[in-house]
């Protein structure tokens, strides 16, 4: 039994030091020299201030930016220190009753009849909390608001929009979306920044 | 049904034979000792630990002998695991400064990374030092998955007359020789894709609009691929393959998914190898892939009707989105929710409690009878033997002739294992969910009301049982009633399985084998592979049907009539 234990003991801490010492650190390594601006998180800066990642999702409530979807990241969304769905079901009455207030507010912002119908990733929370992404559909809505807000013509926004949206790889894997950070940066560029 | 999502899952199933035949014939290679180009390297670095941890590597171990080795270093694992989660604080890499864990979370999780579960009751980044999930958790991704192998090899050697080998010797190459060159391969390809893989501590981002975000950082690129290959799928966040920052776009989702199924696959054609005919590895392959079929297809076809409680309130028709990311269509959530749950990954990209009554249903149905539909790494192979076991036992039975299996005889004893290792986690996942629901220590964890609360008992227990680590997230499972009740289950998932397999290994590998004559049953065919199919079917369906009706069933019976709870 002891003599047992001393094999597995030796063979566990020298299969810890290659296998979780030495692989880690060496992709450490790997990910600051050959690719550093993924390894620290895809992050976008303006001058020293770090403004968000391109992966991660950030709340956008001003009219004249493109909204992601809605979060259940934490206790007010786009928590990025936890992450997670909602995790209700088909029936459950508070997914029912959270649809059906966002269903209003989409609806409302967007100046839409009763009568359209919201696309289904603006009123349902991802399962990360973080998604970036939003449906073409749900973004080509949004863009009347957005020139209204801005001052512009609803066909320029169109027209970034449809420049930015994000193509299946080698046309067979994925589908076509636009990612929400990405393309307010863009607009605040060429546009510029709104003064409140 | 999307053109795309057909595309993507016929490209799914060839990559992942194609890759699979060639690692099978390369495992072979490794555990048959044969020469491969990683020798000069690995090699003396092997001898070097069987020199210093006075390994016999020529002498292969008796039954008693392996289960010693392998049930020694797996409990030694759990300890040094609860104590580093136990005593989190104390350690480096800590630049949240979290603090340690509760006694019953540390035990949870040291037997949930032990036992290649990988359940989480925490949010890894609101939790886990990065030492804890480096050095902690990590090691045992590796390890658990090659404790896997190990015993497939050990089971597929008695099976084919050789001696069941050595745990030690096994463990340790299927480690250095397999897992982590491909993971340092992986870990690369995530990092130039978007995967983060860094000690900084959390960064304070000043949004477009001006408020404060935290993003949570990590050395994730490096756990994330051994996650993956070892089918451990512990996720480095809470979110898990559903984090933008572990999984951020469709290649790495569809290399993720590929990579669950590689090993499985893998040793299955490394056991055509050993058996000394490829149709034997091919017959079971084709038996797993058949209930593939049959499972990904209720998945997808239950998730793409969509929730009509949804589209009644104005939502344009189409599935739903709820617990699901935009970067992965329909088709690769479905795709990844039934391979994580076919094999015992239990990583998620998506939220299975959000996933429609049936389709739930489905995902437990496949850990239920017990991780075989490819299964974890050497998992679903030690556990598909079950079935193939029992299969040529009642086909003997059923034509009047002696049972035999790549002839040899299976007889009482191997019955009488064979029947333990598959009534012990049915009896786990029942016997703890029904006292779950009768308790109210169990009935505070629920999220969800009615038949769905149900379900997200059972699921829990089920995947536990079945060493997935998946979860109806929406539990909250981090009380000491869940945990150490979970806990039980998946160490008897685990060893309760193992133990009789080391038995029927060690057996097996001392009996005489009597060549076939043109009247023996063959297992090499395709009325093996359909009658080995139906067997697990059957014996799901006759143990789980009652539980599955009273949640999945029910709630999709009562969905259709408009209730919601």
């Amino acid at each position: 039994m002891f003599k047992e234990l001393k094999k597995s003991v030796l063979l566990f801490s020298g299969l810890t030091l290659i296998c979780s010492v030495a692989y880690p650190f060496t992709m450490n390594m790997i990910g600051e020299y050959a690719f550093a601006d993924q390894a620290k998180g895809s992050l976008v800066y303006e001058g020293k201030t770090v403004v968000g990642s391109t992966l991660i999702a950030q709340n956008f409530t001003k009219a004249y930016y493109f909204h992601p979807r809605p979060s259940a990241a934490g206790t007010n969304g786009y928590d990025g220190t936890s992450s997670g769905g909602s995790n209700y079901g088909y029936t459950s009455q508070k997914l029912h009753d959270a649809v059906k207030a966002r269903v209003e507010a989409y609806r409302s912002e967007n100046n839409l009849s009763s009568a359209q119908k919201v696309p289904m990733d603006a009123v349902t929370t991802s399962g990360s909390g973080l998604d970036p992404h939003i449906s073409v559909m749900n973004a080509m809505i949004q863009a009347k608001r957005i020139a209204a807000s801005r001052g512009i013509e609803e066909t320029q926004v169109i027209k970034l929009l449809r420049e930015n949206i994000q193509k299946p790889y080698w046309g067979i894997i994925g589908e076509e979306k636009v990612n929400v950070f990405n393309l307010n940066l863009i607009l605040d560029r060429e546009f510029g920044k709104v003064k409140i | 049904m999307e053109v795309l999502d057909i595309v993507l899952f016929a490209l799914f199933a060839f990559t992942v034979v194609f890759f699979g035949s060639f690692i099978g014939n390369y495992l072979y290679k490794i555990y048959d000792g044969k020469k491969t180009f990683l020798d000069p390297i690995i090699s003396p670095i092997e001898n070097m630990f069987f020199r210093i941890s006075g390994i016999n590597t020529e002498k292969s171990q008796s039954f008693k002998e392996y289960t010693l080795s392998m049930m020694v270093f797996n409990i030694f694992g759990i300890f040094i695991l609860f104590i580093i989660l136990f005593f989190q604080s104390s350690f480096l890499f800590n630049p949240q400064n979290f603090p340690n864990l509760s006694w019953h979370l540390a035990l949870n999780t040291a037997i949930s990374f032990v036992t290649n579960t990988n359940w989480q009751s925490y949010g890894g980044e609101s939790t886990m030092s990065y030492f804890s999930q480096m050095v902690g958790l990590s090691i045992h991704n590796f390890l658990s998955a090659a404790t896997g192998a190990a015993i497939a090899v050990a089971l597929m050697r008695g099976l084919t007359g050789r001696g069941i080998g050595n745990f030690y010797v096994d463990m340790t190459k299927t480690t250095l020789r397999l897992l982590l060159p491909l993971s340092i391969i992986y870990a690369i390809f995530l990092l130039s894709q978007g995967v983060i893989q860094n000690l900084s501590s959390y960064i304070d981002v000043t949004t477009i609009e001006g408020v404060k975000q935290t993003l949570a950082m990590g050395p994730v690129a490096s756990q994330e691929a051994i996650k993956m290959l070892g089918t451990n799928g512990g996720g480095f966040f809470n979110a898990n393959s559903a984090h933008p920052f572990e999984n951020p776009n469709e290649l790495t989702n569809f290399v993720q998914i590929f990579s669950i199924f590689l090993i499985p696959i893998a040793l299955l054609f490394a056991y055509g190898k050993f058996a000394g005919n490829r149709r034997e590895g091919i017959a079971i392959l084709a038996s797993m892939a058949l209930l593939f079929a049959l499972t990904l297809g209720g998945t997808y076809y239950a998730e793409s009707q969509g929730n009509s409680m949804l589209t009644s309130l104005g939502v344009a028709n189409g599935p739903s989105m709820e617990g699901k990311e935009v970067r992965f269509s329909l088709g690769a959530s479905s795709l990844f929710a039934t391979v994580t749950t076919a094999a015992s990954c239990g990583a998620v990209n998506s939220m299975h409690d959000s996933y429609s009554p049936l389709a739930g249903g489905v995902l437990m149905l496949q850990m239920m009878v017990g991780e075989v539909i490819f299964g974890g790494v050497g998992a679903g192979f030690y556990g598909m033997m079950i079935y193939a076991l029992l299969s040529m036992f009642m086909i003997g039975l059923m034509v009047g002739k002696t049972p035999m299996y790549l002839g040899k005889k299976i007889e009482a004893y191997e019955i009488k294992a064979v029947i333990i290792a598959l009534l012990l986690p049915s009896a786990a996942i029942l016997g703890f969910s029904a006292i779950a629901a009768n308790c109210a220590d169990g009935l505070a964890g629920l999220n969800n009301a009615g038949p769905h609360g149900l379900s997200e008992i059972l699921y829990a227990y089920t995947s536990a049982a079945g060493n997935n680590g998946s979860a109806f997230a929406g539990l909250t499972a981090n009380t000491p009633f869940y945990n150490v009740t979970l806990a039980i289950a998946m160490f008897i998932g685990r060893f309760g399985v193992i133990i009789p397999m080391i038995a029927i290994a060690a057996s097996m590998s001392n009996k005489k084998t009597y060549a076939l004559s043109s009247g023996s049953v063959k297992s090499d065919n395709m009325t093996f592979t359909i009658f080995l199919a139906v067997t697990v079917l059957i014996l799901g369906a006759l143990t789980f049907l009652p539980a599955l009706t009273f949640t999945a069933i029910a709630e999709h019976v009562l969905m259709l009539s408009g209730k919601l709870f």
